[in-house]
């Protein structure tokens, strides 16, 4: 693929764990077939990760009847990542800081924190009738590496 | 994720294999250092050399074991960071707890 072109992948899981590397090998593709170095590729394939599995964990909560939906768009060198559940909702900002010292030690939290810190920019929107979405954008021609900036 | 066990001079060397993700390794972790722990091992090495894949679930994993170990009055470190490990040990800040090593002798003597 070339770069400046457009392309859209979308694909459709069941809750269940072991689909999560699905999701996170089809960024990684994407992201390789648009330039992006391995390194680079890895870390928004972790993010997508993250988001993934907080939708079946957090969003659909395990129930397999209910499905992630995950959205890629290449527009030019700008990756935009639209992960949907069919939840019930849950509010990003009651999640603690992890380098909070008082955080540190805690086993969970840093899944969001993964993602603000591997791509430009994260936002939710909970939908009228149930479900959460999340938005994550990177400009592929910044750089990959881990930000500078956690956000 | 796999997990083999051998004692150094009283130090038990874990080395990890595999993937330490959600629903694929971060309970088998916990198992392998609740096992260690209850049969009195309290002087843990993770050699984290085959680890191919972490996730936030892993690395909480990670830090859980660590308290588990410490509340018990032993000590867990780590040895052979992969390097994408490190960096987010890095980011989290969660390096700053944990002790490294890079060579297994020098790991060994410093318990």
């Amino acid at each position: 693929m070339e770069r400046g072109d457009s392309e859209r992948i979308e694909i459709t899981i069941s809750s269940r764990f072991e689909n999560i590397e699905l999701v996170q090998v089809i960024a990684e593709h994407l992201c390789e077939n648009a330039g992006v170095d391995e390194d680079g590729s890895h870390w928004i394939g972790m993010a997508v990760r993250e988001a993934v599995a907080n939708a079946i964990k957090h969003g659909n909560k395990l129930d397999v009847k209910k499905k992630v939906h995950a959205q890629f768009d290449l527009h030019g060198l700008e990756l935009v990542i639209r992960i949907c559940d069919e939840g019930e909702g849950f509010d990003p900002s009651k999640v603690s800081d992890p380098l909070n010292p008082q955080n540190l030690m805690k086993t969970s939290g840093r899944g969001i924190f993964y993602m603000r810190t591997f791509m430009d920019e994260v936002h939710y929107t909970f939908e009228p009738g149930g479900g959460t979405s999340l938005v994550m954008t990177k400009n592929l021609a910044k750089g990959t590496g881990i930000a500078s900036s956690n956000g | 994720m796999k997990a083999t066990s051998r004692t150094v001079d009283g130090v038990e060397i874990i080395s990890l294999q595999g993937k330490i993700t959600i629903g694929a390794g971060d309970s088998q972790l916990r198992e392998v250092i609740s096992n260690a722990v209850n049969n009195g091992k309290n002087k843990i090495l993770l050699d984290m050399s085959q680890v191919t894949t972490i996730d936030s679930s892993g690395i909480g994993e990670l830090v859980g074991s660590y308290t588990t170990v410490t509340n018990r009055g032993g000590k867990l470190k780590l040895l052979h960071l992969p390097a994408k490990l490190n960096e987010l040990l890095h980011v989290t800040q969660l390096i700053t707890v944990f002790e490294v090593h890079e060579n297994e002798q020098e790991a060994v003597s410093s318990f």
